[in-house]
């Protein structure tokens, strides 16, 4: 895929907000906050970074990998997807509804191609990330695996398994990265439970850890996957601890976890897309 | 006195070393078979296939949850993994794990389950699951394969790793007598008659159908003659053979190393009712946890060795 200039790629950012407000404003029901804080790293991922073929294989082989681990982050997934032309953009409609392939949450089960591994109950994906990073290994594919966490997500037990079984594999083309916004469900992660230091608590687990402090800023974000994959390939895993805001891109959306799992009405959404003007033409 | 019995043994041998013998040879036979195991090398028996195949085999220490990840995602990276652990981390303890990376998105995955059951003798309730084919067999998607002895479940091993899709395959600890074929032929979801009768049926799996075929003699001796058939698949189960078998017999006995909620003989009553009612009498445990003691003296404490299925027998004929 040839690379798009900066303001290109914007515009997309835009529309992916745009496609997440209007996906859960049809249906109201849907995750919006974590998808709009996450529209440059989708963007940055899918449009600059990943070496992927969008003419979908299971096994992957050849083609860098990403996996959503949080699953609920799915509006945000399948915009990029359709975007970058997974399937049909006009699919988006059917996010949610009944016998659709957009699921709720992501699943392999109706052939959605882009997916490859169901996500939702939430910890499981750096597992498989990690699974399938050995896979290619084994089979002395060197393209890269990705996997997006949430920072609550990190609470999950199951994490902290595979980050020391990553490390002590020397799992080492494997980039994680996690939505660092400090919201959940129920509130902040300081309130509810606090991460302390990520940082300190993943390089003592063994990873190499990079910060991507303007999580979106569009160049900043590709600068940090940039410097990840360059560190790919010397015995360590990569943690990219992204610094997001939930609900960016809308005034009232932006830093509460009270659209974490909220739709906007029509009249929020309107006033929400009223602010994200720079559109590929919506679905 | 000795018993008239229409399968003998020469050798006694624990299943999980089917298991162990069965997945060197699927790995032998295909590169792409690879083992995960959660700090239970040496009791799952998978140390010949880390001997010799030490790039596939992955020990990932006491972490169950990751290790269903993982294979879920080697499979989906073209491997065919074998993740091994106790029966009851492999099932309870990652449920949701196999449910939704596993069998909700279709991985060919083989969750091989050792020391499952009362079998398992000493250790106790703890470790002795009596709910895992429950919990497997309602995962849409997932394959349960329970065999009877060390042929039995060596053929199942090198079978499934043929098979695509996910399996859960159960074995265990106690030395057992060994009354199956050597390189018998195993065919997922076919059960086996292993002796023809007329008054009624036992459908037997696990380490029971050895206690069914001894129950089958001593019956015998009494003028009663039992059909025995082997179900070492839970499920897909084969209803055909089940229901062509009560049929002709008119009543039935099922025999399991596991709670009467949830287990095989649930799935054969749900048959019956369905396609042709008929007087089902249940051997498993009853709605409760095990305890420590030797795999004969659990059996026999539980209800669950030749003598009681030859009771239950008695029953299910009196209901005829
Ligand atoms: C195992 C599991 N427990 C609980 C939930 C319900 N749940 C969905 S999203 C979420 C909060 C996740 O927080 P975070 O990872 O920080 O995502 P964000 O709030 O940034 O969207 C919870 C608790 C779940 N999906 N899975």
């Amino acid at each position: 895929m040839k690379k798009q200039s900066l303001p290109e790629l914007q515009k997309i950012c835009s529309q992916l907000r745009r496609d997440v407000l209007r996906m859960v404003h049809a249906v109201q029901s849907g995750h919006p906050g974590a998808p709009l804080g996450c529209a440059e790293f989708f963007v940055a991922l899918y449009f600059d970074q990943l070496h992927h073929n969008p003419d979908f294989q299971m096994n992957g082989k050849g083609e860098d990998l990403f996996f959503l681990s949080n699953g609920h982050l799915s509006a945000g997934w399948y915009s990029v997807l359709a975007r970058s032309g997974y399937f049909p953009v006009a699919e988006l409609k059917t996010f949610r509804k009944l016998n659709s392939r957009l699921q709720g949450h992501p699943a392999t089960h109706e052939h959605l191609p882009g997916i490859r591994i169901a996500s939702g109950s939430l910890g499981q994906g750096l597992s498989v990330a990690i699974g399938t990073a050995q896979a290619k290994e084994i089979d002395q594919d060197n393209s890269l695996v990705y996997v997006l966490m949430g920072d609550g997500e990190l609470q999950e037990g199951q994490v902290w398994e595979a980050a020391m079984y990553a490390a002590h594999f020397g799992v080492d083309n494997l980039i994680a990265t996690v939505d660092y916004n400090g919201q959940q469900i129920d509130g902040p992660t300081i309130k509810v439970m606090d991460l302390k230091n990520l940082k300190a608590k993943w390089e003592a687990f063994g990873w190499e850890v990079i910060e991507t402090k303007e999580g979106n800023d569009l160049a900043s974000v590709i600068a940090g996957l940039e410097k990840a994959k360059s560190l790919t390939g010397k015995g360590k895993p990569i943690l990219n601890l992204l610094y997001t805001e939930m609900g960016y891109g809308v005034d009232f959306m932006v830093g509460t976890h009270k659209w974490h799992g909220s739709p906007p009405n029509d009249e929020q959404l309107a006033l929400a897309l009223g602010q994200l003007e720079e559109t590929l033409g919506d679905y | 006195m000795s018993l008239d019995l229409k399968f003998n043994y020469t050798e006694k041998k624990d299943t999980r070393s089917g298991f162990g013998d069965g997945f060197l040879e699927a790995g032998r036979k295909n590169p792409n078979v690879v083992g995960l195991c959660a700090d239970l090398i040496g009791s799952l028996k998978m140390g010949d296939f880390q001997k010799e195949f030490p790039d596939r085999f992955f020990q990932t220490g006491i972490a169950e949850a990751n290790m269903i990840g993982l294979a879920a995602g080697m499979a989906l990276g073209g491997k065919i993994p074998f993740a091994g652990t106790f029966a009851n981390f492999a099932t309870g303890r990652v449920y949701d794990q196999i449910r939704q990376s596993v069998a909700y998105s279709d991985k060919n995955v083989k969750i091989c389950a050792s020391h499952a059951g009362l079998t398992l003798g000493e250790d106790g309730a703890t470790h002795q699951i009596l709910e895992d084919l429950g919990m497997m067999k309602m995962l849409p998607h997932m394959t349960v394969i329970n065999p009877c002895d060390y042929n039995q479940t060596k053929a199942a091993t090198i079978a499934i790793a043929e098979y695509e899709g996910p399996v859960y395959l159960r074995f265990g600890r106690p030395i057992w007598p060994i009354f199956t074929p050597a390189n018998q032929k195993f065919e997922i979801g076919k059960a086996w008659k292993m002796i023809d009768g007329k008054d009624l049926t036992i459908f037997a799996t696990g380490h029971l159908v050895w206690e069914a075929v001894v129950a089958e003699a001593m019956l015998r001796e009494e003028g009663i003659h039992a059909e025995v058939i082997n179900i070492h698949t839970i499920k897909p189960l084969d209803t055909e053979a089940i229901l062509e078998s009560v049929k002709k017999t008119g009543c039935a006995v099922s025999a399991e190393e596991h709670q009467l909620n949830g287990g095989l003989g649930d799935s054969i009553a749900q048959a019956f009712i369905r396609y042709n009612p008929a007087p089902l009498e249940y051997v498993g445990v009853n709605d409760s946890f095990g305890e420590s003691g030797t795999p004969t003296q659990l059996l026999e404490k539980y209800g669950l060795n030749a003598e009681n299925i030859v009771k239950a027998a008695k029953k299910a004929l009196k209901r005829k």
